[in-house]
C-alpha cells in the first residue's frame, strides 16, 4: 500500500486486515514493517503499509523506505506482486502525481480513491470511469474507509491483483518514458526514470553501477536533451504536473460549497495568534493528563509490585533464588510496566493529535522559534515526546528529511525531563527544598519546573552547539502539508495505540528488564557469611528480649541493617568504593556513588539502592528516605547531603544520560556507535561538571 | 507574463496568484515543486505562524507551509491577469 502521507492509508489497512496485522522491522533500520494479512473469496494476501511518500524521489528517511521496498532495494522485504496505491479524493493533484510515477512500474497496480464523504461534502466530484481510463484502465475503487463503504468491491479487485495483465500506458511524460526505455529496456521505467532524473546517487547505485559503465555516453545525451539547463527535478515536476492539471480538469469538478461554521471556526484557530496561543493549551493538557491521569495508575502499579515481590520472598524463603525471584524478575517487570500508563497516555495523545492533523500544526507554527536553535519545527514533536520517555522521542525523530537535523535533535531529546527522572527529583526536593510558599507559587514546585527548564535549555543549547560544529551544514528545510482537520477514527487510533505500546514494550522493555538483573546481581553478590550470621544472632536475641509491636519493628530495623551491610560488601557498594575518591569532589559518598553507578543503565533504580543502602529497604517511602539521608554523614560526622550537595546531585540527574534502553534506540536510529558514545559522555562529562560546580561554589 | 517582482513571500492573506515563474536554485524549493508548486498553479495565502513566517497556502485545496526563504523563489501574478 503506497500512499501519500495523510491519504488514509493506515485507516484503509486496518480496515482490510482488521487486527491481523503485525509490526516487524526491516532488517538493519528501525522503521517499523507494517504487515497485515486479508482472506478474500479463499485468496489470502500479505498487506504492507508502508511509510507515506510524496514521490518516488524520496526525501526523508521514511520516504526511501517506501520506495526502497517499491523497487525492491529492501533487504529482508520480497518485491510487491502488486501495488495498492491510496489517493484522497480531497487531494487528486498531489495524489495523482505520485500514481503516474507507481503506473511506471512493471507491477500490477489497483487504486482506492480515499475519503469520498470527505471530498463530497467539499463539492468535489471525480469521474471515477473516466479517470480509470485517463490511467490506461487500472482499477480505481471510491472508499470510506471509516463506513467501510466499498471495501468489499476494494477486496475483490485485490484478490485478483497478482494476475492483472495492463494495456500498454499512456505516460505522463513520454520523453522520459521513451528515453528509459531505449536506455534500458531490461527495468522498469520508473526505474531507469529515476536514475535518469536523479543522477546516480545512494538510492539508485546498484543500478547505476550495473548501467552505466556500458551506457555512460546515452545516458549523458539523454540527461542533456531531456532537462538542457535546467534542474532535472524541477523539470520531471513541470511536466508531471502539467499532465495532473489536464487529468484533473478531465475527471473532476468542483463546485461551490457553502462554507459550514466548523470551517470558519477551523480558519479562526489558525490564525497566528490564537493558533499559538491554542498550541500552549493543548500542550499543557498533554503534560496535565501524562502527569496527572498516569500517577494514580502508576502508583498502584508499583505497590503490586512491591507486594507481589515481597510475597515472592516469603513463599521462597531467604535465599539466592528467592531474592532474584521478588528482587530480580519481579521487580525488573515491575521496573518497565510502570511507565506504561504514562507511555500509553502520551502515545494516545501523540496519535490523537497526529490523527487530527495538529503534529503538523504544531510543527508550522513553533519552526520559526525552532530555527533560531538550529532545528526546524519537525523537532518539536521528538522533543514533546521525550517529556515522557526519551525512546519515543527519538523514534519518532524519522519524519526530519535531513540527517544531521536528525541527528542533531536525537542528542538533545535526553535532556528533556523523562518520567524515570521524576522520582528523584521528587525525593531530594521533598528532602531540601522547603514547602512554602513564595508569592502564590510553591517553592517545591518552582524547583521541579525549573529543573524541567533547565533540560529544556540544555537540549536546546546542545542541539545550537552540534549545528555549529560536527553537524554544521545548511537550514533544516521546512516544507510541510498540513492535513485539514479531521476527527480521529477510534478504531485506528486504538490499533496504532497497541502496536506502538508493543513497540515501546519489546524496544526499551527488553533492555530495562535485563538492566534490572544485573544491577539486581551486582548489588546481591556476593554474599558474606559474617553478616547473615550476624542478623540470625541479633533476630534471636530480640525474639528474646522484645514481643508484639516492638519486635516487629525490631526485627524489620535489624532486617533493613542487614541487607545495608550485604550490599556495602556487594560487587557494588565496592564499586561504589573504588569511585568514591572520583565523586568525593562532588560531595558524594560511597553510598550515593553505588547508587548513582547503580543508576547508570536505568536512573529510576537509584530510588531502591538509596532505600537499601540508607538500612530503609528497597520499598521505603519517600518521607522515612529523605529523613533517613538528611542524618547521614561522612565519618567525621558532617553530613553527607548538603544544599550544595543535593542541587549538584539534581543537576547531575538533569544532565546525564544514564538509561541504557536510550543508548540502544540512539545506536538503531543511527546506525552507528558513534553517537551513542559521544551522547554517554557528553551528557556524563556535563553532569560531572554541573555537580562539581554547585557543591564546590555552594561549599 | 507579469514581472511585477510579486513573489509567494510578498502576498497578503486571502490573495490568490498564479506560478509565474521559479527560482530552482535552492534543493528546497525543488522539493515543493515536487509538492506541486509549479508554474500554472493556483495558490491561495492562506494565513502565518507568529511573525509572518512560516506562511501557509491553499494548492489545490490543501494546505501546504513554507518558510519565507522559499516562498521568495516563486514570482507569482494576480489570478487572471495575464490571461
Amino acid at each position: 500500500m503506497v500512499g501519500n502521507p495523510n491519504s488514509g492509508k493506515s485507516t484503509l489497512f486496518n480496515r482490510l486486515t482488521g487486527l491481523r496485522q503485525r509490526i516487524g522491522n526491516y532488517p538493519g533500520v528501525t522503521v517499523e514493517r507494517h504487515v497485515g494479512e486479508m482472506t478474500h473469496d479463499g485468496v489470502k494476501l500479505e498487506l504492507v503499509d508502508l511509510p507515506g511518500t510524496h514521490a518516488l524521489s524520496a526525501h526523508s528517511f521514511e520516504e526511501m523506505i517506501a520506495v526502497n521496498v517499491i523497487f525492491d532495494r529492501m533487504p529482508g522485504a520480497s518485491a510487491p506482486d502488486g501495488i495498492l496505491a491510496v489517493i484522497d479524493s480531497t487531494n487528486l493533484y498531489q495524489g495523482l502525481y505520485l500514481l503516474q510515477q507507481l503506473i511506471e512500474m512493471d507491477c500490477p497496480i489497483a487504486v482506492a480513491l480515499t475519503m469520498t464523504d470527505v471530498a463530497q461534502a467539499a463539492g468535489i466530484n471525480i469521474d471515477i470511469d473516466a479517470l480509470s481510463a485517463r490511467l490506461g484502465g487500472i482499477p480505481v475503487h471510491p472508499v470510506t474507509a471509516t463506513t467501510g463503504q466499498g471495501i468489499d468491491a476494494l477486496k475483490d479487485t485485490l484478490s485478483t491483483l497478482p494476475d492483472q495483465s495492463r494495456e500498454s500506458i499512456d505516460p505522463a511524460w513520454p520523453a522520459l518514458f521513451d528515453a528509459a526505455r531505449q536506455l534500458d529496456p531490461g527495468h522498469s521505467v520508473a526505474e531507469v526514470g529515476r536514475l535518469i532524473v536523479d543522477g546516480p546517487d545512494d538510492a539508485n547505485k546498484s543500478l547505476a553501477t550495473e548501467l552505466l559503465p556500458e551506457k555512460q555516453t546515452a545516458f549523458d545525451a539523454i540527461r542533456a536533451s531531456l532537462f538542457g539547463d535546467d534542474e532535472p527535478l524541477a523539470a520531471e515536476a513541470r511536466a508531471r504536473y502539467a499532465w495532473v492539471r489536464k487529468t484533473m480538469d478531465e475527471v473532476q469538478e468542483t463546485l461551490p460549497v457553502y462554507k459550514t461554521l466548523g470551517a470558519k471556526i477551523i480558519r479562526f484557530a489558525n490564525r497566528p495568534i490564537p493558533g499559538t496561543i491554542g498550541l500552549f493549551v493543548v500542550m499543557a493538557i498533554v503534560f496535565q493528563a501524562v502527569f496527572a491521569w498516569a500517577t494514580p495508575i502508576m502508583d498502584l502499579i508499583d505497590s503490586a509490585t512491591s507486594a507481589l515481590s515481597g510475597a515472592a520472598v516469603d513463599a521462597l524463603g531467604d535465599g539466592a533464588f528467592a531474592s532474584l525471584v521478588g528482587d530480580g524478575i519481579i521487580a525488573g517487570v515491575g521496573s518497565v510496566i510502570i511507565f506504561l500508563p504514562q507511555i500509553l497516555i502520551l502515545f494516545l495523545f501523540i496519535i490523537l493529535l497526529e490523527d487530527s492533523g495538529f503534529l503538523a500544526r504544531a510543527a508550522y507554527l513553533l519552526d520559526r522559534a525552532m530555527r533560531s536553535v538550529g532545528l526546524s519545527g519537525q523537532s518539536i514533536i521528538p522533543m514533546i515526546s521525550s517529556f515522557a520517555c526519551a525512546v519515543p522521542g527519538i523514534m519518532a525523530t524519522r519524519v526530519i528529511p535531513n540527517r544531521r537535523d536528525r541527528i542533531a535533535t536525537i542528542l538533545a531529546a535526553p535532556f528533556m525531563t523523562c518520567s524515570a527522572r521524576l522520582p528523584v527529583y521528587a525525593l531530594l526536593i521533598a528532602a531540601f527544598v522547603p514547602a512554602r510558599n513564595v508569592g502564590f507559587l510553591n517553592l517545591q514546585g518552582l524547583v521541579l519546573f525549573a529543573l524541567y527548564l533547565f533540560g529544556i535549555v540544555m537540549g536546546v543549547l546542545t542541539a545550537l552547539l552540534l549545528r555549529q560544529t560536527a553537524l554544521r551544514g545548511p537550514k533544516p528545510p521546512f516544507a510541510l502539508m498540513l492535513p485539514a482537520f479531521r476527527r480521529p477514527n477510534l478504531r485506528t487510533v486504538l490499533i496504532q495505540l497497541l502496536g506502538r505500546a508493543k513497540v515501546f514494550l519489546y524496544r526499551a522493555g527488553t533492555v530495562i528488564f535485563v538492566v534490572a538483573l544485573i544491577v539486581w546481581a551486582l548489588a546481591y553478590y556476593p554474599r558474606s557469611d559474617d553478616v547473615a550470621e550476624f542478623t540470625v544472632a541479633a533476630q534471636a536475641q530480640a525474639e528474646q528480649s522484645l514481643s508484639g509491636e516492638r519486635l516487629a519493628d525490631a526485627l524489620e530495623e535489624i532486617g533493613n541493617r542487614a541487607a545495608a551491610l550485604q550490599l556495602e560488601q556487594s560487587w557494588l557498594g565496592r564499586m561504589g568504593k573504588t569511585v568514591e575518591p572520583l565523586f568525593s569532589p562532588l560531595g558524594w559518598d560511597w553510598r550515593v556513588s553505588s547508587a548513582v553507578i547503580a543508576g547508570f543503565p536505568a536512573r529510576e533504580v537509584v530510588i531502591a539502592v538509596l532505600g537499601t543502602v540508607y538500612a530503609v529497604g528497597d520499598e521505603a517511602d519517600e518521607a522515612r528516605l529523605s529523613e533517613r539521608i538528611k542524618s547521614a554523614s561522612w565519618p567525621d560526622g558532617r553530613p553527607v547531603f548538603t544544599l550544595p550537595m543535593a542541587v549538584g546531585l539534581l543537576i547531575f540527574y538533569a544532565l546525564c544520560l544514564q538509561c541504557a534502553a536510550t543508548i540502544a534506540v540512539i545506536r538503531r536510529e543511527t546506525n552507528s556507535w558513534r553517537w551513542p558514545v559521544f551522547a554517554w559522555a557528553y551528557m556524563s562529562a556535563l553532569g560531572y561538571v554541573g555537580a562539581l560546580l554547585a557543591f564546590q561554589l555552594g561549599s | 507574463m507579469a514581472e511585477s517582482g510579486k513573489t509567494l513571500a510578498s502576498m497578503n492573506a486571502g490573495d490568490k496568484v498564479v506560478i509565474d515563474a521559479v527560482d530552482t536554485r535552492d534543493p528546497q524549493v525543488r522539493r515543493l515543486m515536487t509538492l506541486g508548486l509549479v508554474e500554472g498553479a493556483e495558490i491561495e495565502h492562506a494565513t502565518s505562524a507568529l511573525g509572518g513566517d512560516p506562511i501557509e497556502f491553499i494548492l489545490f485545496g490543501q494546505a501546504i507551509s513554507m518558510r519565507r526563504e522559499q516562498a521568495r523563489a516563486f514570482s507569482v501574478s494576480p489570478v487572471g491577469a495575464g490571461e
